[in-house]
């Protein structure tokens, strides 16, 4: 026989937590295949031939694109934002444990006080993409547009896709807040914050992937 | 009834909604979502069933005027190979049996209240449906529904001006798809966490009903897959109105160049394969479990080889993701590497090998209940040899290089593909009727209703066979003018017959269908004598499943005919007994 199964008990804070996270991982697949499935669409067209219609000879067309300098400010920016936000997410957790040690689970604890991690992992967020978006910038300036060259169509690619999916924890992140403002539960909180943070951990490692991708595989 | 053990109360994640929207529309109740997924594939099947009729027509009389559609042009007959690939794949063969059944009963055959997910499983059902509207609206723009074929081969499907429909048509079809696709991952998402986390105390993973395991392993290839399918979808859309060139090479049209070059459409088909090929379990699996459930229901006997279902389950979900390139033998590719793929691909042979012998040793001196539903659980069995027989030859490279392009791989793929699991979802659906609309389905009309399946089906698919055999080649819309292969119109013209009267008997499902749901015999909870957790509860379940309880699990799923019991089946929530097997 397997495990036993996990029994129906109350959906307490543990269980909540445990159910989250799982179903964090379980989403993280599929953003993880998407980018697999890139980076393997990235290493073929690199090594592929093409025919040029002047001398009607095979040649590679491969120009490797000189990455903007920003993007290693914005790397710095989104490693620090995910430093923030693995105190943002010790801190409300001391706080669901500490409100679950004391009180009913469910009831909120209310202290919302200590330096505002959470937020100021937002602003770093937002920075992380408008720094991306000033990259676009210069390197359309360098006359590297998504269509010029192959390389450049997935510089754009990938930091375009990147960008969307780090919108999606930005997003989390707001409802974190709003979770705060409405005034639920420590727990709950707690528990949006938690998978916000993995989510975040997740995207700012995936984020370093890319930039070396993009810098060492160019 | 025997007395089964519940625990303690759980609170339920939602109350039961009270107004329609909240109730039937956007409900956060797996088992209207079940409903709704499964309706949505009820609308799909009769519009891709409608393209299949017309397809078959124009086969045999390409110059006849059909009414409200007047000529069929030879583009119109690609739109609808299309539109019909594409709608009986995604909104058919991968909505019903997982979106649907999975959904509806997964978390009842588990003991749990709901999914862990429920507002994420509302907006998969939307997504999807959404998915299913932009689909549909790709027929009514400018220039109609693309005609790339559902593998949407580039660079056919990458240049808007390759051909009508490859205008705003293919980018809504690509459009589509995506949102399929994630609807589809939230689904998968959902189905994972659940069958993981939610299990009621004592259903161990070697306790779950292999419908469970269908459906949960179906979710992991689902959670593998889309998301391929997903990134090659953004490729192709930006080749297709950016300018970039990931699939196009140095083309021209008309004399003329694109401005793309260097790109693979060889890396398409490899993307689009490494979703394709895992698709095609992703629509048989969830069958498979269904198939494995009804025959060991109405035969009276255990499964026969629980364990080896299991593990073959696992490794045809395995396997799946290794013999993509089989699809693309004609591609060009080297031989060592088709090599490769051919024997991984004979090596599924032997997990489904498994599966059907274990189907054959569980009906082999059963006390056979020839139900309704267990006639479509057999229909399924034949189904699956018969179009399962014909891989071996297809995984062949140098049989498949003769055979590809012709109509015996539509054979093929049919039978085993599309109608074996239709079968499936019949028989899901004749079996849990009871327990969905508490009421039975007409049991005459459901037999009149196989026989034309089950023989139309024959009728339309191995004939197949033998055109293609005879080199009669597939995708074109008009080959009765084609000397060689004159001898061969009797047949083509015996195929559209059959397929009229195998449309026609699915009218009677439609009619039973929804007569049964307001006029049919009132059901009991479990009139079938099974033993899965479904049939414990009141039917239909109640809104948290089991009123307020959460069964406990003592027994295997396949308890029938156990010497020393009381009656002919144990069920999973009655005290525990010695297992004899």
């Amino acid at each position: 026989m397997g495990d036993d199964g996990a029994g129906p008990g109350l959906p307490d804070y543990a269980t909540r937590l445990r159910r989250a996270r799982l179903g964090l991982l379980v989403a993280l697949t599929p953003v993880l295949m998407l980018f697999v499935s890139f980076t393997s669409a990235y290493v073929v067209r690199q090594g592929l031939p093409t025919l040029d219609p002047r001398t009607n000879a095979l040649v590679r067309d491969w120009i490797p694109v000189a990455l903007p300098k920003l993007l290693l400010i914005n790397t710095g920016v989104l490693i620090l934002s995910s430093v923030f936000m693995e105190l943002a997410r010790r801190q409300i957790k001391g706080q669901a444990t500490h409100a679950s040690a004391t009180s009913a689970p469910g009831v909120s604890a209310g202290d919302q006080s200590g330096i505002p991690w959470l937020s100021m992992t937002l602003v770093l967020g937002l920075a992380f993409l408008f720094g991306q978006w000033a990259a676009w910038r210069q390197l359309a300036a360098n006359g590297f547009y998504v269509a010029t060259t192959p390389s450049s169509s997935f510089v754009y690619l990938l930091t375009g896709t990147h960008a969307v999916h780090l919108m999606g924890g930005v997003l989390a992140l707001f409802v974190a807040g709003i979770a705060s403002l409405l005034r639920r539960s420590v727990a709950t909180r707690s528990i949006v914050v938690d998978v916000s943070a993995w989510y975040w951990h997740f995207m700012a490692a995936l984020w370093i992937y890319i930039l070396c991708l993009l810098e060492f595989a160019g | 009834m025997a007395t089964h053990e519940f625990a303690a109360q759980e609170s339920h994640a939602h109350a039961a909604p009270q107004g329609f929207i909240r109730k039937w529309v956007f409900s956060l109740d797996h088992k209207v979502i079940g409903l709704q997924y499964y309706f949505l594939a009820l609308v799909a099947v009769f519009v891709g069933m409608f393209l299949s009729l017309v397809m078959r027509i124009h086969l045999v009389a390409p110059t006849a005027t059909l009414p409200l559609l007047g000529d069929i042009k030879p583009e119109t007959y690609l739109t609808m190979v299309t539109m019909h690939g594409t709608i009986m794949v995604f909104f058919v063969l991968t909505t019903a049996p997982q979106g649907g059944f999975g959904n509806y009963f997964l978390p009842i055959q588990i003991g749990a209240p709901d999914m862990a997910f429920p507002v994420l499983n509302m907006l998969s059902f939307w997504t999807t449906f959404l998915g299913f509207i932009v689909m549909i609206a790709a027929f009514f723009v400018a220039g109609g529904a693309p005609l790339h074929g559902w593998t949407g081969y580039a660079p056919l499907s990458a240049l808007q001006s390759s051909g009508p429909g490859e205008g705003l048509g293919a980018d809504l079809w690509i459009i589509s798809i995506a949102i399929f696709c994630i609807g589809a991952l939230m689904g998968a998402l959902n189905f994972i966490t659940t069958t993981l986390d939610m299990r009621a105390k004592g259903m161990t993973m070697m306790r779950m009903p292999l419908t469970v395991w269908a459906w949960f392993v179906t979710a992991i290839l689902g959670l593998l897959a889309f998301g391929v399918l997903l990134s090659a979808g953004i490729l192709l859309l930006m080749d297709r109105n950016l300018g970039t060139s990931f699939f196009v090479p140095l083309v021209t049209i008309n004399g003329q160049l694109t401005g793309h070059k260097g790109g693979s459409p060889l890396l398409w088909q490899h993307l689009f394969w490494f979703f394709g090929h895992p698709e095609v379990y992703i629509a048989i699996l969830p069958a498979m479990g269904m198939c494995s459930q009804l025959l060991s229901v109405f035969s009276r006997k255990p499964i026969f080889g629980y364990k080896a279902m299991v593990y073959a389950i696992l490794a045809i979900g395995f396997l799946g993701f290794m013999v993509w390139g089989h699809h693309m033998f004609m591609s060009g590719m080297s031989p060592y590497t088709a090599f490769a793929f051919s024997i991984m691909t004979m090596g599924i042979g032997v997990p489904s090998a498994i599966k059907t012998f274990n189907w054959l040793g569980t009906l082999m001196r059963g006390r056979i209940r020839f139900t309704s539903p267990m006639l479509f659980a057999i229909g399924f069995v034949s189904l699956f040899v018969s179009g399962g027989i014909s891989g071996p030859f297809l995984a062949q490279p140098v049989l498949d290089i003769q055979l590809h392009d012709t109509y015996f791989v539509p054979a093929h793929f049919h039978l085993i593909m599309g109608v074996a699991s239709i079968f499936g979802i019949f028989a899901a659906t004749y079996y849990w009727f009871p327990k969905m609309f508490g009421r039975m389905m007409n049991e005459s009309m459901a037999r009149w209703h196989f026989w034309f399946s089950f023989i139309g089906t024959y009728a339309i698919f191995m004939p197949m066979h033998y055109l293609g055999m005879a080199g009669m080649p597939r995708r074109y819309s008009q080959l009765t003018e084609v000397t060689y292969l004159h001898g061969l119109i009797p047949l083509q013209k015996f195929i559209t017959y059959a397929a009229f009267v195998t449309i026609a008997g699915q009218l009677i499902f439609l009619v039973n269908l929804f007569w049964s749901m307001f006029k049919g015999k009132r059901a009991s909870d479990n009139p079938w004598e099974a033993t899965t957790l479904e049939w414990t509860t009141a039917t239909p379940p109640p809104h948290d499943n089991f009123g307020g309880h959460t069964p406990i699990v003592h027994n295997g799923p396949y308890e029938y005919s156990v010497p020393g019991a009381p009656r002919d089946y144990v069920m999973q929530s009655d005290p525990q007994i010695e297992p004899a097997h």
